[in-house]
């Protein structure tokens, strides 16, 4: 394909045509913070962080999704990025548990976020679902970038034992009837605990480690033992 | 939240997909496994397996000391001994020692013949390189084999015969590059689930097209375009109708049939009788259907065959491999990206430890014993003196047991098999076992054939060594120690070479073919030595990621796809075909044919994941019926139900499923409660000595509840 | 659930199941209308016939308001929420509903038959205040009346219709849908008839010439986008009908489709010649029964006198219309996630670029446009580009309909020429304010809209001269709120309006939509804290420069103006 010459933040960059701004912004070295993005994942512009400036276009652009053209003069720092940066990562802390989540933490602090900013402001908040031996669901720790959902179906796996419920902010993910995990379509490949950016879905056996169940325990908890023989007849 | 000490990156233990891990350890305790998004084959994808199914490692049941039975057995009063109680405690000098004078004994009393090896599809390239070496160098015997045998021999023989290799022609991650493709006698979803993930995505991002045949309705069939639901044992009319189709509506590549095939001719008179009426008569398949994919395979720019133990699995194992791969000779649909040949491996390393030489026919790189040349190569790198070999062809797996007694096999050592769950007709494999006069298990828990040893070996996990396994795409990827073996526990490697050392003493065998490797990478480079697909293998260049065989030298850039220009054996030969019944046919007295296979939460004998927590998610043996057979039967869905062959019998839970086609019933193997391999037949293919797994016949008749291993259970999954 | 009650539901998903996952909509509603509301054994069949996961139907049920998969009464009161309603006394007549049925919202009656639910706005605010009952539309609902209420069972209340000209509403304003041999007694079809002796090219050209941009509220030039599917190459194309008109304070598109439902079909079916498509979709918005019935009602008479569907009067035409009900969300009103919708997914944004121009519904080449704009294109082939020109201004040819509600003294719909004044309106038109009653604000263009005060009225309404003076056009919707109303409360209620309507698929909407309506909640109540006033900002402008679509986009306009004329409302303590 031709190759596309622009500029980010003043800098010349000449790449593919079809690269996106992040990946032309990469090839300059320059890392415009993404949170929802994941190179294994269809991209679908949710968490907005990495919106950049464009000259001559009057909305703020996903760098993650927006192609570069011909000529095209992007900021990826302008003071209206930043506003928008700051104030989605303070409403982000504001509604969910980003305790385990260590990039999110690093972004807000690289951006000035105040983690105080929203006062009184309603938490997403839901009881922890341990439904299956592999993995735990706390979805407190949920920022919706749907990558779980996503792997779960056309992205790898093709189960689609998960989806969305709800809508807006009470967005979440459940099943079929808020069914436990072994009475949907679930095959516990993981590639959903592979993906979750911020230890909402978890292995269950670290989640016991980190609640201070001892190792013995969590070894007795392994299956073992119950194997039935019978003599052959 | 938890930060991992370190992470290890390593090969996944279960399937021969070879999916990389990165092993988190804390404390010296692996917390969880992921997979690098950069991974080669699995791009970050995993199965329930190996994301979750490594806690056997931890196991309270897993053996960490060496063994030694209390009680002296003896051929024909020889008892399986699960209890710990049983045996006693050793040091490694103790059971080594014991084993050597065992084994040294009975060689000196009864020969080369006496002495039979299980090699491990499971174990490490180099822990098969050096097991197969032992027993030829130091027993001078080639009754050497594994699992091998038991999956893909018929496939193995029939690509040599036709090809003059042996292994998946192509990359499995290919499949995005095919217009359509075949898959037959695999269940991919559960049994290869990652190059599933692949083929699915090939239908629904790529535009492929995908045909199954297959007697289940397997998952994939949701994502084909035809499925053909044959008769168990009916591969042979049905693929050769095909190519009778492909060759009457002349829909073949002249081209490549002229330069790259011989023998078209006889093949395509004998093709002449396999009329898609006549293949619809045997496999029950619309002939309408057959003809249908027989254009589609021969009308598609790139088409792919892609096969599992459906195909070999049978008493004519080696026809019905060899009519699928005269649909790639009658098309050309080989030797291109997106096309070719490809037996999917089961094992890990079922792959790297056929190429390790763990065969009782072949050296390491498929080098034949009964060659002079290559003979000559072995006792020369193996310093033995000239002629010193074993020029005889070895028993095979299911031979070595059924040689067992006075004037055969006499000691046996298994590496981490289970025959005693893999072996068909179980019944008569025990009968076997009770008869061997010594046997040494090496593996991490008393497995239902390690129960019958005299001495337990306790083996480390794949995660407590070094080594490389090869997988189904023959990519030679590296295994890493990520933590210390558990107890005692040694790898294999090592337990194999100190164990040498000590025969070699014995048996005043010198000058040593050598066993004093610091570094398993030694053995891979010794191994590259005489295996010239190995020759640029070295672990400096897998670090990062695995490199696909032949690999011939350290500048070659490995071989993603086989046979561009030519086959090794010169031309694809076209061998005439006849259709040979399956030794059982289901009749009035047995009206059923019984089918086996995996499940997606298990693997083979159960010994390592029925240790695991995956147990949970299937923890009962379950036999698939149609619901028109389950009408007829009066039988409900999860009633107990009592399942018997002319061999044996076992009392399990009916399912009453979609899954299977009315006449045919399946059995999972891994479950020890309700052995499917009490059922099966030890039919052997007549030249790949491969056991027909895939078809016996079965009746059913209703149990009680109470007879269940676990009458309560829980059983039926949202999934299913 | 036995196999026998099934029988109803299996006949209609068989017929549904060739369309899999796009008939979704439908066989979820079908499943309603049947059994009340959509259990688990429901579902999964509706998954097993249309091939659709389970947890997909599961997420589409969830997704829309209207679709219940827990018992609800056969009888749904929905009670408007919006601003006009509530001034009008909606929440007194809630709660009079709820007292007489002795429930809670949401709950349902000891006796099944009813729940009370708020809705977002019904379409009826010229009726304000308004209940749907069911499939009836009650206006003026008084909360004395709650046994009443709950009885209704007839058509919708009589809309008042006036305005300078009435040439889109010439067949409106008389209660009754207009019958196709009317329609065509009053010239209806002959700017199809006339399209069709054209080539397509020419009436594309003749679109274009008239300078019609769309109505729906993104003033998109009409004849561009037709332009765009017309060069696209993919096929089949298809031209929707966004029907899903939703915006607060709009009911334009409703008495259109209600009283004059052929001249959108007309119009569908020119723009099919134009672009040459084969399909056409109507998606009504689930609130709105009775159109949805009417326009059905009409596709079908079409149909059967071959105006719709093959060889359209001989012209060899072929052009079929699918209906889509929506079920309750606003969100769909929003192109491509009304396509998303019609697919048989949550109703999501889809990122633009692609626009559906060249990869609309199925990924195909669509054109869609809202009720108003299709029903401007037979008024353009039969009087011509430039004879339509004559109507409005140069830079905003053509007809407009206005949605006057709120506390005015003729609440209704007003068809001018643009160019006529916000003032000439108000009080020309729509008889001006209560007696005794100030000005104090005007909301301008919807929910997503802006405020307009005294200053205002001399604004003319035309797209350039709304654009100088900052204030949107919108969907036309104009809501009035003399000195008495309590501004504050409706702040809160558009705020709360859009934190229950954003989809929730990128972060800025989802989470500001809520962040907003909770300082919302404290200025309309206790009071705002210190740095309310700078935490809306942030929020309204990361909104505007930062969210995924036009909801988010606009979600913050009418607070972000609210701040600027009256800064002292947000001023914490």
């Amino acid at each position: 394909m031709a190759d596309i010459t622009l500029t980010i933040d003043n800098q010349p960059v000449t790449v593919p045509a079809g690269t996106t701004i992040l990946k032309a912004a990469e090839q300059l070295g320059r890392q415009v913070p993404t949170i929802c993005y994941h190179d294994h994942c269809t991209a679908n512009g949710l968490c907005r962080i990495c919106v950049v400036e464009v000259d001559g276009v009057r909305p703020l652009l996903p760098a993650c999704l927006s192609r570069v053209s011909e000529g095209m003069k992007v900021t990826t720092s302008s003071a209206r990025a930043e506003r928008s940066r700051r104030t989605i990562l303070e409403m982000l802390d504001s509604a969910v548990d980003l305790s385990e989540a260590p990039e999110i933490q690093k972004l807000l602090d690289e951006n000035h976020a105040d983690r105080a900013r929203f006062p009184a402001a309603e938490r997403r908040e839901h009881t922890v679902l341990d439904d299956n031996p592999m993995y735990i669901r706390d979805y407190d720790k949920c920022i919706l970038c749907w990558r779980c959902v996503q792997v779960c179906a056309d992205d790898a796996q093709y189960t689609h034992a998960i989806n969305f419920t709800g809508r807006g902010f009470d967005t979440s993910i459940g099943t079929f009837f808020d069914k436990s995990m072994p009475d949907t379509t679930c095959v516990f490949c993981g590639q959903c605990v592979g993906v979750c950016p911020t230890g909402a879905l978890k292995p269950k056996r670290e989640a016991l480690l980190e609640q201070g169940v001892s190792l013995d325990e969590i070894l007795q908890a392994t299956r073992g033992g119950q194997k039935r023989r019978r003599k052959p007849s | 939240m938890i930060s991992a000490d370190r992470t290890v990156p390593t090969t996944c233990p279960y399937c021969g997909v070879g999916c990389g891990l990165q092993l988190h350890i804390k404390d010296e305790y692996i917390y969880k496994v992921t997979s690098s998004f950069d991974s080669v084959v699995n791009h970050g994808n995993l199965c329930v397996k190996g994301r979750f199914g490594y806690d056997f490692i931890y196991n309270k049941d897993r053996v960490t000391t060496p063994l030694i039975r209390k009680t002296k057995q003896a051929p024909g009063a020889r008892s399986q001994a699960f209890d710990r109680s049983e045996w006693r405690e050793a040091s490694w000098d103790e059971a080594l020692d014991y084993v050597a004078e065992r084994q040294c004994e009975i060689y000196r009393r009864d020969g080369d013949g006496a002495m039979a090896v299980y090699c491990c599809a499971k174990a490490t390239n180099e822990d098969n390189y050096l097991l197969q070496k032992l027993y030829r160098a130091l027993f001078r015997s080639n009754n050497i084999d594994h699992c091998t045998r038991l999956c893909h021999a018929g496939s193995v023989v029939a690509l040599q015969m036709a090809l003059g290799s042996s292994a998946m022609s192509n990359t499995a991650a290919e499949v995005i590059h095919s217009d359509l493709f075949i898959v037959t006698g695999s269940n991919t979803a559960e049994t290869h689930p990652i190059i599933a993930l692949q083929m699915k995505a090939a239908v629904e991002k790529h535009g492929a097209k995908l045909i199954v045949i297959d007697p289940r309705r397997v998952e994939m069939v949701n994502y084909a375009t035809l499925w053909l639901p044959e008769k168990p044992g009916t591969d042979v009319p049905l693929y050769s109708a095909m190519a009778h189709v492909i060759i009457k509506e002349k829909l073949y590549n002249q081209d490549f049939i002229d330069s790259r095939t011989e023998g078209f001719t006889d093949f395509a008179k004998s093709m002449e009788k396999f009329t898609p009426e006549y293949a619809e008569a045997i496999s029950g398949v619309d002939k309408n259907l057959i003809i249908q994919a027989a254009r589609m395979y021969a009308g598609a720019k790139n088409a792919a065959i892609y096969w599992a133990l459906g195909i070999p699995e049978h008493s004519h194992g080696t026809d019905n491999a060899m009519s699928l791969i005269h649909l790639a000779l009658l098309t050309g649909h080989i030797g291109r990206r997106g096309t070719g040949l490809n037996p999917l491996r089961g094992q890990n390393n079922v792959q790297g430890a056929s190429d390790s030489g763990a065969m009782p026919w072949h050296y390491p790189g498929y080098q034949r014993v009964d060659d002079e040349v290559a003979a000559g190569k072995f006792e020369q790198a193996w310093r033995i003196e000239p002629g010193g070999l074993n020029r005889n062809l070895g028993l095979t797996t299911t031979e070595i047991m059924g040689a067992v007694g006075p004037g055969g096999v006499r000691s046996l050592h298994i590496m981490g098999e289970n025959p005693m769950m893999s072996e068909p007709n179980l019944n008569h494999t025990r009968h076997m076992m009770e008869q061997l006069e010594f046997i040494v298990a090496q593996d991490l828990f008393i497995n239902e054939s390690g129960a019958f040893a005299d001495v337990f070996l306790p083996a480390a996990s794949w995660a407590e060594k070094e080594g490389t396994f090869t997988n189904t795409d023959r990519r030679v990827q590296r295994v890493r120690k990520a933590i210390e073996p558990r107890g005692q526990a040694r790898a294999d490697w090592q337990i194999v070479c100190d164990l040498a050392e000590r025969i070699e003493k014995k048996l005043d065998r010198k000058p040593t073919a050598f066993w004093a490797y610091e570094n398993p990478s030694e053995v891979l480079e010794e191994m590259g030595r005489v295996v010239p697909e190995y020759a640029g293998v070295k672990y400096p260049r897998i670090e990062k990621a695995g490199i696909q065989t032949p690999v011939l030298d350290d500048d070659h850039p490995g071989t993603p796809f086989l046979f561009a220009d030519s086959f090794p054996r010169g031309r694809g030969k076209f061998h005439p075909l006849e259709y040979i019944p399956s030794v059982e046919m289901p009749d009035e007295e047995y009206p059923f044919i019984l089918t086996t296979g995996r499940l997606l939460e298990h693997w083979h004998g159960g010994t390592l994941t029925r240790h695991s927590k995956l147990d949970e998610l299937n923890p009962e043996a379950r036999i698939e019926i149609n619901p028109a057979d389950a009408v007829r039967l009066k039988l409900e869905d999860e009633q107990a139900v009592r399942v018997s062959s002319r061999r044996g019998t076992i009392v399990l839970r009916a399912w009453v499923t979609q899954r299977t086609t009315p006449g045919v019933v399946f059995i999972p193997m891994h479950f020890a409660e309700a052995a499917a391999n009490l059922l099966t037949i030890d039919a052997l293919d007549p030249l790949a000595k491969i056991p027909e797994y895939k078809a016996c016949a079965v009746r059913i008749v209703p149990a009680g509840k109470a007879e269940l291993a676990r009458p309560d259970a829980k059983v039926g999954r949202g999934r299913y | 659930m036995t196999d026998d009650e099934l029988i109803p539901l299996r006949a209609i998903l068989a017929e549904l199941a060739p369309q899999r996952r796009a008939a979704l909509l439908p066989a979820l509603h079908t499943a309603q209308r049947l059994f009340g509301w959509i259990t688990e054994a429901l579902a999964s069949e509706i998954s097993r016939a249309l091939s659709v996961p389970l947890a997909d139907v599961y997420g589409v049920i969830e997704f829309y308001e209207m679709f219940h998969h827990e018992p609800v009464g056969r009888t749904i009161l929905r009670v408007c929420g919006a601003p006009v309603c509530a001034l009008a006394g909606a929440d007194g007549v809630a709660q009079a509903l709820c007292r007489q049925l002795k429930i809670e919202p949401g709950t349902v009656s000891a006796d099944g038959a009813f729940t009370v639910e708020h809705a977002p706005c019904l379409g009826l605010c010229d009726h304000a205040p308004a209940v749907l009952v069911g499939e009836s539309a009650v206006g003026s609902a008084e909360a004395t009346q709650a046994a009443a209420i709950c009885a209704a069972n007839a058509g919708n209340p009589l809309s008042h219709v006036g305005g300078d000209i009435r040439i889109l509403t010439s067949n409106c304003g008389r209660g009754r849908p207009t019958s196709l041999a009317e329609y065509q007694a009053r010239g209806g079809y002959a700017g199809l008839k006339k399209a069709l002796t054209m080539t397509p090219d020419a009436v594309l050209a003749e679109v274009k010439a008239a300078g019609l941009v769309g109505r729906g509220g993104a003033a998109f030039p009409t004849g561009i986008k037709w332009e765009g599917a017309a060069a696209a190459t993919g096929q089949p194309k298809y031209i929707v009908c966004n029907a899903d008109e939703s915006e607060p304070g709009t009911f334009k598109d409703r008495i259109l489709m209600e009283e004059d439902p052929h001249r959108v079909i007309e119009g569908m079916i020119v723009a099919a010649y134009a672009v040459g498509a084969s399909q056409g979709y109507i998606y009504v918005r689930g609130e709105y029964p009775s159109a949805f019935q009417i326009i059905s009602d009409a596709v079908a008479d079409a149909r059967q006198a071959g105006i719709v569907g093959p060889n359209i009067f001989a012209s060899g035409l072929n052009f079929d219309i699918e209906m889509r009900l929506g079920a309750g969300a606003y969100i769909c009103g929003e192109e491509t996630a009304l396509l998303e919708s019609i697919e048989g997914k949550r109703g999501l944004p889809r990122i633009k670029p692609p626009f559906p121009t060249t990869h609309g519904l199925f990924g195909k080449p669509t054109i869609i446009n809202n009720v108003e704009t299709f029903c401007n294109v037979p008024l353009i082939l039969e009087r011509g580009a430039a004879e339509y020109r004559k109507i409005g201004t140069e830079r905003s040819p053509g007809p407009k309909l206005f949605c006057v509600s709120g506390q005015i003294q003729k609440p209704g719909l007003y068809e001018v020429p643009f160019g006529v004044t916000l003032r000439h309106l108000l009080f020309d038109l729509a008889g001006g304010l209560n007696a005794g009653r100030k000005l104090q604000a005007v909301l301008m263009g919807g929910a997503a809209g802006a405020f307009a005060t005294e200053k205002d009225l001399d604004v003319i309404l035309s797209f350039e001269a709304l654009r100088a003076a900052d204030l949107p056009l919108g969907s036309g919707a104009v809501m009035v709120f003399d000195d008495s109303a309590d501004l504050r409360d409706v702040l809160k209620r558009l705020a709360h309006f859009f934190a229950d309507e954003s989809c929730g698929k990128c972060y800025p909407c989802q989470l500001g939509a809520r962040r907003q309506s909770e300082i919302l909640d404290r200025t309309a109540g206790a009071g705002p804290l210190a740095g309310d006033r700078e935490r809306l900002s942030d929020i309204g402008l990361t909104m505007i420069d930062a969210s995924l679509c036009g909801l988010g986009q606009t979600a913050p306009t009418a607070i972000l103006s609210a701040m600027k004329l009256w800064p002292e409302m947000f001023d914490g303590k």
